[in-house]
């Protein structure tokens, strides 16, 4: 019994509450990995089958989507473009303000502005996706119909959406995407060491020169995280734009209505049965692997970053 | 004078680019305003008393979104209670008790790739697992397991960070005073980084609370109280809608009052939870710069 009062012998290597807690912490840690193994795993066994019954390239290059008809079809290729273009617009309409917006904040505007705006930008990025969806529906729609009557006044064969299609869909994804893009690019931008701004100021550069050739290209690797996870974020976004792109399987053109991939999951997976609902999971899957995809891209981004670094 | 080094040549590049950030700039502000009046202007009006209280009935005649909150605070407390530990209990692990290895990069590349997961994607695993393999139906409970799966990243990340912070001095002087590590952590180290881990589960019930998608085919849509005492713990395995899901299903069928009124019941609480996060984060750099 005396040794167990002995400094030389603490008590410390017996104490079965550390080792138990190394255990519990070392669960938590890998239930994430467990996480991630069963979303993988699950995503392909309830989503592959699909693909030999249908046929690979019928289902995912076929164009007809009537999965409810006499004969069903189940082409997916339109909702595959659809999200990729859509996704594409996003970023273009989306990138440019926001990375402008970035700069506005971090080179020119005064500070205490800075101070306010920042977190109104934040805020942006809290609000529910289903509010975006519902001022899509309420303010957008009605807009967008206006343009598309007077686009297509006196035109046949153009079936009106009521505002209800790519190009609105394109727009609140590009909002959505917004306060992502800012608060990655101001991170990025305020990174970048004022020595490099003063240098270019020295060789009489002025201040738009300095932003555009010398702090947004140092800044780059950091914007570009925030141009994939914006990227992933409207290829992922569900509600909003199920809200405002209409729900017919078209082929992506600016006033068609159409269907995401995530949009189609959404829309059809309360009523579908028998194969309709495989095809569905084949949908999951396929923007399943899309995300995945651009994780990676956007893994390699930041490492690359961060050698840059050292 | 023209090529006099003291006048200096205007641009119109210049004066191009200042422009179109400024636009830039003054549109993104504009937005957020006008997204916040116009759901302010259309939805304030729909918010008393029998709103908030009542449960939408058409034999009393009632419109309300009792149910609802009901359902998100189930959603958000068991959420909570699962995935604290759970994401700080990684932290805790990923930070003091390995070294860089083949583990620790695959924990983290977990939690990225867990982050980067849209919430679809989530509401499609949980129906499968949760609610048809386990067998847990659309309920509040499946709901649940699904979001915590979702804000665990979040949990992780900020706990991480915020242990990042406490000084290696604490640690050695615990080690020191003959402490075992689990106390060290228990009594200093997370106390220590109690600001951070805070924010990050305010940040998972801003989360939380903002999530349609997931919820969609896992918690269900059910919009009623539970019936009586008794009833607390076995509403757990019955559907619910979140705020969210009402908002979307009386979008769909056209009640705007009722979506409206909803959406500034969500703005209110997104508002109140961001200043709460800013008000953590400015004491917690206050305690930090002390040392």
């Amino acid at each position: 019994m005396k040794t167990n009062h002995s400094i030389m012998y603490s008590s410390r290597h017996h104490n079965t509450s550390e080792v138990t807690a190394k255990y519990i912490f070392l669960i938590s840690g890998i239930v994430a990995i467990f996480a991630v193994c069963s979303i993988t795993f699950y995503m392909f066994l309830k989503g592959a089958p699909a693909l030999p019954v249908v046929g690979p390239m019928d289902l995912l290059f076929g164009t007809v989507w009537q999965p409810t008809a006499q004969v069903p079809s189940y082409g997916i290729f339109y909702v595959i473009l659809t999200s990729i273009i859509g996704t594409g617009f996003a970023i273009l309409l989306g990138v440019p303000i926001g990375l402008l917006t970035a700069v506005f904040l971090t080179e020119i505007s005064a500070k205490h502005l800075t101070m306010i705006i920042q977190p109104a930008v934040e805020l942006l990025a809290a609000i529910p996706s289903v509010i975006y969806g519902l001022l899509g529906m309420m303010v957008l729609n009605p807009t967008i119909y206006k343009l598309e009557k007077l686009i297509f006044a006196g035109k046949t064969g153009h079936q009106y959406t009521g505002g209800a299609n790519l190009l609105s869909a394109i727009i609140v994804l590009a909002i959505m995407i917004l306060p992502t893009v800012i608060n990655m690019s101001v991170s990025a931008l305020k990174a970048v060491p004022q020595s490099y701004r003063n240098a270019s100021y020295a060789m009489g550069a002025t201040k738009i020169q300095t932003i555009f050739q010398v702090t947004i290209p140092a800044a780059k690797s950091g914007i570009m995280t925030g141009i994939v996870l914006g990227i992933g974020r409207a290829l992922g976004e569900a509600m909003a734009i199920n809200m405002v792109a209409g729900g017919s399987v078209n082929f992506p053109l600016p006033f068609n209505s159409v269907r995401f991939l995530t949009t189609q999951l959404v829309s059809e997976m309360s009523y579908a049965e028998g194969t309709h609902r495989q095809v569905l999971f084949t949908v999951g899957l396929v923007l399943f692997v899309f995300i995945m995809v651009i994780n990676l891209i956007l893994m390699a981004i930041s490492k690359r970053g961060e050698n840059n670094e050292k | 004078m023209k090529n006099s080094i003291c006048v200096k040549r205007k641009r119109v590049s210049d004066y191009v680019m200042y422009g179109l950030i400024y636009t830039c700039a003054a549109s993104s502000v504009l937005l957020l305003v006008g997204i916040i009046l116009y759901v302010l202007a259309k939805g304030a009006g729909q918010i008393h008393f029998g709103f908030l209280t009542n449960v939408t009935s058409v034999l009393r005649g009632t419109v309300g979104i009792a149910g609802n909150i009901v359902n998100t605070l189930y959603i958000i407390v068991i959420t909570m209670l699962i995935a604290t530990p759970i994401g700080i209990g990684a932290a805790v692990y990923l930070n003091e008790y390995t070294k860089p290895g083949r583990l620790v990069s695959l924990i983290e590349f977990a939690t990225e790739t867990l982050a980067g997961i849209p919430s679809i994607i989530f509401g499609l695993f949980g129906m499968m697992f949760f609610a048809q393999t386990l067998g847990l139906g659309y309920s509040l409970l499946t709901g649940s397991f699904t979001l915590t799966l979702m804000v665990l990243p979040l949990i992780t990340r900020n706990t991480q960070e915020a242990l990042k912070t406490v000084p290696d001095s604490y640690r050695t002087g615990a080690i020191g005073l003959g402490a075992g590590k689990w106390y060290t952590i228990r009594t200093i180290l997370l106390p220590s980084a109690m600001p951070g881990m805070i924010t990050g589960v305010i940040l998972a019930i801003g989360k939380i609370v903002g999530e349609s998608a997931a919820l969609l085919f896992t918690a269900g849509s059910a919009y009623t109280l539970p019936k009586g005492i008794s009833d607390i713990l076995t509403k757990t395995l019955s559907s619910g809608g979140t705020l969210t899901i009402q908002l979307y299903l009386s979008a769909q069928k056209g009640e705007f009052e009722v979506a409206f009124g909803i959406a500034v019941v969500l703005l209110v609480i997104v508002l109140l939870i961001n200043g709460a996060t800013k008000l953590l984060t400015k004491k917690f750099d206050v305690n930090r710069e002390k040392k």
